[in-house]
């Protein structure tokens, strides 16, 4: 009997792969460019479908984004000036609700957010929710009420960069998502920075963003090996901070308000697009899967 | 072991975490901070080299800073170039020791941030992206450390119990041996009476 030599099984594509491990303790999702590539994988094109088809010549004018954050002080010259500004306010019989409010943030976290994405799209109109009040229990259910009203209130591009780990909310913001994303609200959640489970960014509706360290704020990569699907600018970002300064800052939080910003770009020049076809865009438009791939800011030369 | 022993575990570990994160980086100083569940404030807990060890104990207003927002978000982040900023009420300023960097980490347990782990001013860096996520994992690891201590803890306290109060309540729904519920109080009952008459 002879034995017919078979050709080994070609080696998985990397979205078909056992599923990492993912618990406390083992490492997070960030791409070390300087160390290794952004991993090669194969591409359906469309061939029209890049950045200057995606955003070529816009400014994110007529997109309305919501920073659901620790509130953003609006006169930060790095800001330039807000929509509105709410916060998640809660009455005496313990009723959670959205109320206009002064246009300030203690904490800093959510101006730094505004700040980049006023830089990557500076004519969108920016908005902010304040969800992030204080370290106490219960803020899981302000950011239940505030995604809740945002989604509600019309906005086009949510940028969190939070998450909860509370596995209670998980089912709520699940339909939050599906609500969101039949809106046409698109939702950009940064991925967590530490190996834990949380949410929402792990829900497939919602675009989620871990960190690079390249420094142009327009260099974003499609990560084939999910759940955090692009890595967009997140290491030494200059972001706005307290009395009007700018500060570098590191974490998967300033990366996502850069995929918002981009967002909103690719909105304001084509204001029809759902969130999937807008999420294909931003695919198309990657720098690992455009007409010329860049690897470690290079261009790929076949 | 007694409360005490706890005490001075409790303790141990604090200080071992803060240690090794400073010699981990190299860093000028490494703090670590737990979240008050009643209030919500930050307690400076250990500082391992810069700072002001006697501010051990003190508080900080909830989600005000760079702690602040790592323990309401749970996101640990890395933020550069302080030292020409001017920012307000942050704990790592109030220890008395003001950085050029800090790179902070949430301590989570139970799905839950129960505190925020400070290395400020490191030395020795591979790159921002690798520290944050050392510093990421360190943090799980330390988190780990204190939910064990404090379970082992939780098992061994005597938990002040009314006995009278308890015996008041039993009476006042007596079993009867009707259900599977009734039945097992029944038995448990006996099991006290006999353990009792033991002494």
């Amino acid at each position: 009997m002879t034995v017919t030599p078979t050709n080994p099984p070609p080696p998985l594509p990397p979205w078909r792969r056992a599923q990492r491990d993912h618990f406390p303790g083992v490492p997070a999702w960030g791409l070390a460019t300087r160390r290794a590539s952004p991993e090669p994988f194969e591409i359906s094109r469309l061939e029209t479908v890049n950045k200057e088809w995606a955003y070529g010549g816009a400014d994110g004018t007529g997109v309305r984004v919501c920073v659901l954050d620790t509130g953003v002080q609006a006169d930060h010259p790095q800001v330039g000036g807000l929509e509105a500004s709410y916060q998640v306010v809660v009455d005496d019989g313990g009723k959670l609700s959205v109320a206009e409010c002064e246009p300030h943030d203690p904490a800093g976290h959510g101006t730094a957010c505004a700040s980049v994405i006023r830089q990557v799209a500076p004519g969108s109109s920016i908005s902010s929710l304040r969800v992030l009040t204080d370290g106490k229990n219960g803020s899981g259910d302000a950011l239940l009420t505030g995604l809740r009203w945002a989604i509600e209130a019309g906005f086009d591009v949510i940028n969190m960069s939070l998450s909860t780990t509370k596995s209670d909310f998980r089912h709520t913001l699940q339909e939050l998502a599906d609500r969101a994303y039949f809106r046409r609200c698109l939702l950009v959640a940064a991925a967590h920075n530490m190996p834990v489970l949380s949410f929402p960014w792990t829900f497939s509706s919602v675009v989620s963003v871990a960190s690079h360290d390249q420094a142009d704020p327009m260099t974003y990569f499609y990560n084939p090996s999910p759940p955090a699907e692009f890595h967009a600018r997140g290491v030494k970002v200059p972001v706005a901070w307290a009395g009007g300064k700018v500060v570098r800052s590191t974490g998967n939080s300033f990366a996502a308000p850069h995929i918002a910003g981009i967002c909103a770009l690719i909105l304001s020049k084509h204001p029809w697009l759902t969130p999937f076809q807008l999420k294909t865009v931003l695919y198309l438009a990657a720098d690992n899967t455009a007409d010329n791939i860049t690897q470690n800011g290079e261009p790929d030369v076949h | 072991m007694s409360t005490e022993d706890f005490d001075s575990t409790e303790r141990k570990l604090l200080q071992s975490i803060v240690e090794v994160a400073r010699h981990m980086f190299g860093a000028a100083a490494a703090s670590i901070f737990l979240v008050d569940p009643e209030t919500g404030e930050l307690v400076f807990e250990a500082v391992s080299g810069e700072g002001e060890k006697e501010l051990v104990g003190s508080r900080f207003p909830a989600g005000t800073g760079i702690a602040g927002w790592v323990a309401t978000s749970g996101q640990p982040m890395v933020a550069d170039d302080l030292q020409t900023t001017k920012f307000d009420h942050d704990a790592a300023e109030s220890t008395g020791y003001v950085p050029a960097t800090i790179m902070a980490a949430p301590l989570i347990r139970f799905e839950e941030c129960v505190g925020v782990l400070e290395v400020l001013d490191r030395a020795e860096s591979r790159s921002d992206l690798d520290d944050i996520e050392l510093l990421g994992m360190f943090a799980t690891q330390a988190a780990c450390g204190l939910e064990f201590l404090l379970r082992v803890r939780q098992s061994t306290e005597p938990r002040s119990i009314d006995a009278r109060a308890v015996l008041g309540r039993i009476g006042d729904r007596l079993p009867n041996g009707d259900g599977p519920r009734d039945v097992a109080a029944l038995k448990l009952l006996a099991l006290a009476d006999e353990l009792l008459s033991l002494s």
